[in-house]
């Protein structure tokens, strides 16, 4: 069960890894998560499925090493078996041919968002593809984002690959030349928060794929709940998109924080071992 | 499906009840006073997870259950909604054989171990007995014998498994592994089903598991009552969500005949006042699974926990005393309830109060929460609370909180567990459009069937009741079995 059949190293901190879940895989729609916990020890951490092969019967995951989970799930190796995997999880991205829509991804963002570049390509819209990341090493997927996209723009804050500057600055040209209908952004909550604040400004409908802390990922605790237009949503069954520019991301961000020092009580633990 | 009067004497009259009865007059008997249960020392307790009630000694439930009259009309049994055969287990264990007391148990409830701590008996069976009813004493406690004989039989390591009618090869479903879908699981394995439990946790038993904590309900004498279903022949599936994973219509496909969703009421509820997402401020849910299921407070795990030191729950009832006890085992040196109503309202067990009160929880009655306070960081540090008076009863029967205006006052605070009630959880309707549900979202049964607007789809539990007990989960796994066994026979003869 939940055998990882492939690994990939994306960066140092950065790892796809493919795992078997036939029944994922083939229930699963662009925009779904799982919930994974690595030994009889492990939490339960959401994860987006970054792609899925049915006829393999495997699903695709991007990890970023953050803290004792990650690293836990970083440093398995083809063979092992992830203890726990349930999904898909999540309200699925709805797709529509809109014309034009622009696509933001940061860091391991960009993996969550493949299959949405995907899914839109293919319901027939124009798709502009941006890559945010601080430096060349960060930048991931690329290919894979071509293959789906009708231009690929590749942003990096120092300058070291594609156009120097943040994400933000690529929307802007883009929305200058050409009309855009739609914008989904995913990355971290500071990046979506601007993307959303850029959108807003040109009045472009934007959904933002939200990571929340998660607990069951049912609906069963609240832990991932986030207020959308004044009203408290749970990000793990009304989401994890919503309407970008009624997201409080402030309270997002501050909750994201929430249990950081208890975080890195567990880490510095694991790390002693 | 009640037990019939005529089988209840035919058990009476079996000579060695007869014998019993004849050993001790009524007087003597009802001349003994009830039995008090050892409780571990709350200073002792409250700095570790041990279980509060210790149980009964041999002698003390011999001595119990020789108070029990064997009443011609046993009125107890009408009280229990599973229907256990009271006198006679109780009668078993006067008799001094407790292996038997226990499969008299097992005749009719799937989890007695777990029934005896975590029923409100003083509602239900101890409510009906004779000794309440008509002389004005304290009743059996019945609680405390079902408990004495489950763990008797547990530790002798002498198991006795149902008897299970011959394999029919169908395949039925229950969608969820708390005590409704068990208790069904285990009633349909008994007729011959070939059944299986699919749980989207990754571990069996709800809220056995990430609800009710340690010191009332020790999670490997719920594992011991899982591993009995799996001897009759359960199989037990997790990391499988229906209506997700696949679909029932998969699961259709795949051979399954019947359903049974006893997916529960695992929504938690807010109270929508400002401030209620700042940090530190979580549902009871989410902070009894955390300690409860992922085991946060131990260093060794990886899920974390906020320990704090000034800890309001918020609500009445046994969910809210759980949480107020676990944060007070976590280290709060201020752990409050705020409710709105008075202590007499509470719908808590009158039992768990008072354990709360003797480990020094607070209790801020006639008091409710209207906005929360954060520092720089958004974590919580202060509440406004304002005070209640009550009026006339309202619908429930309560009398009603009324706010008292200007009589707000703030309390420091850096954890707030939010205890308010449950709804049901969406994911089966929602993945089952042509399902009817209420208003409310609990899923629409006939009353005596529970059988759903679905033919094949039987629900009970939380999920058709709201919020409710285990043992009335129970009830409803119990009498959905027997209905959905009538529906399944009738369509193969036809």
């Amino acid at each position: 069960m939940n055998k990882i059949v492939e690994k990939e190293h994306f960066s140092e901190r950065v790892v796809k890894i493919v795992v078997e879940a036939p029944l994922i895989a083939k229930s699963r729609k662009p925009g779904n998560f799982v919930i994974v916990r690595v030994g009889e020890q492990g939490e339960r951490i959401p994860l987006t499925i970054a792609g899925a092969d049915i006829q393999k019967g495997t699903i695709s995951l991007v990890v970023q090493k953050m803290g004792v989970s990650t690293t836990k799930l970083c440093d398995l190796e083809v063979g092992d078996c992830i203890t726990d995997l349930v999904g898909p999880l999540g309200q699925p991205t709805e797709i529509h041919q809109v014309g034009t829509v622009l696509a933001c991804g940061g860091g391991v963002g960009v993996a969550p968002l493949l299959p949405i570049v995907e899914a839109y390509k293919k319901a027939g819209n124009r798709v502009v593809t941006i890559l945010a990341a601080r430096s060349k090493e960060l930048v991931i997927l690329e290919d894979e984002v071509r293959k789906w996209s009708d231009e690929v723009i590749v942003m990096t804050d120092d300058g070291s690959y594609g156009k120097k500057g943040l994400i933000t600055e690529g929307m802007e040209e883009v929305i200058r030349r050409e009309k855009v209908d739609e914008c989904v952004t995913i990355g971290p909550a500071i990046m979506m928060k601007f993307c959303a604040l850029t959108t807003k400004k040109h009045a472009i409908p934007t959904v933002a794929s939200l990571n929340a802390i998660m607990v069951d990922g049912t609906g069963m605790c609240g832990a991932c709940r986030v207020t959308v237009g004044g009203k408290t949503r749970f990000t793990c069954v009304d989401g994890p998109e919503f309407d970008a520019h009624k997201i409080d991301f402030d309270e997002m961000m501050a909750r994201l924080a929430g249990y950081k020092p208890e975080e890195q009580e567990k880490m510095e633990h694991f790390l002693q071992q | 499906m009640s037990v019939s009067k005529e089988y209840l004497k035919e058990q009476r009259e079996q000579a060695w009840r007869v014998e019993l009865r004849g050993k001790k007059k009524n007087k003597e008997r009802t001349a003994i006073p009830r039995v008090k249960m050892t409780e571990a020392d709350p200073n002792e307790r409250t700095h570790s997870y041990i279980e509060v009630n210790r149980g009964l000694n041999i002698e003390e439930a011999v001595k119990e259950a020789t108070r029990c009259l064997d009443c011609p009309n046993p009125t107890c049994i009408t009280g229990c909604p599973v229907e256990i055969n009271i006198p006679k287990f109780v009668k078993r264990i006067e008799q001094r054989e407790f292996l038997e007391a226990a499969k008299v148990l097992k005749e009719s409830s799937t989890l007695p171990a777990v029934c005896g701590r975590v029923c409100p008996q003083e509602k239900q069976c101890e409510a009906q007995c004779f000794y309440t009813q008509k002389l004005n004493q304290d009743p059996i406690a019945i609680g405390h014998l079902e408990r004495f004989a489950a763990d008797y039989e547990r530790e002798s390591g002498h198991f006795s498994v149902p008897e299970t009618a011959p394999s029919n090869n169908i395949k039925v479903a229950c969608i969820g592994a708390g005590p409704a879908s068990l208790t069904f699981a285990g009633e349909m394995a008994k007729l011959g089903y070939d059944v299986t439990v699919f749980e989207a946790l990754h571990e069996i038993g709800g809220v056995l598991k990430y609800g009710i904590p340690e010191f009332r309900l020790p999670n490997h004498i719920v594992d011991v009552e899982i591993e009995n279903l799996r001897k009759i022949g359960v199989k037990f599936v997790t990391n499988f969500i229906v209506g997700r994973t696949a679909s029932i219509d998969d699961l259709r496909e795949e051979g399954f005949q019947g359903f049974f969703t006893g997916s529960g009421a695992g929504l938690p509820r807010f109270m929508g006042i400002p401030g209620e997402n700042y940090i530190g401020i979580l549902s009871s849910n989410e902070y009894l699974t955390r300690v409860n299921l992922m085991d946060a407070a131990n260093p060794e795990t990886d899920t974390p926990i906020i320990s704090g030191k000034r800890v309001a729950v918020i609500g009445g009832g046994n969910t809210a005393m759980d949480s107020v006890r676990t944060a007070r085992r976590l280290g709060a040196d201020r752990a409050m309830i705020i409710y709105r109503r008075s202590i007499e309202e509470m719908p808590a067990r009158k039992e768990e109060v008072k354990h709360a009160q003797e480990e020094g929880v607070e209790f801020l009655n006639l008091c409710n929460p209207v906005e929360y306070f954060a520092d720089e960081k958004g974590r919580v540090k202060q509440m406004k609370v304002q005070k209640m008076e009550l009026g006339e009863p309202d619908a429930s029967g309560r009398r009603r909180p009324i706010p008292l205006e200007g009589s707000e006052y703030l309390i420091d605070v850096d954890t707030v567990v939010v205890s308010v009630g449950v709804s049901p959880n969406p994911l089966i309707p929602d993945s089952l459009p042509e399902l009817e549900v209420t208003r409310w979202g609990t899923i629409v049964v006939n009353e005596d069937t529970f059988q759903s607007s679905i033919p094949d789809l039987f629900a009970g539990g939380d999920i058709v009741r709201g919020g409710a007990t285990v043992i009335l989960a129970m009830g409803d796994g119990r009498r959905a079995a027997a209905s959905m066994h009538e529906y399944i026979s009738n369509k193969t003869k036809n």
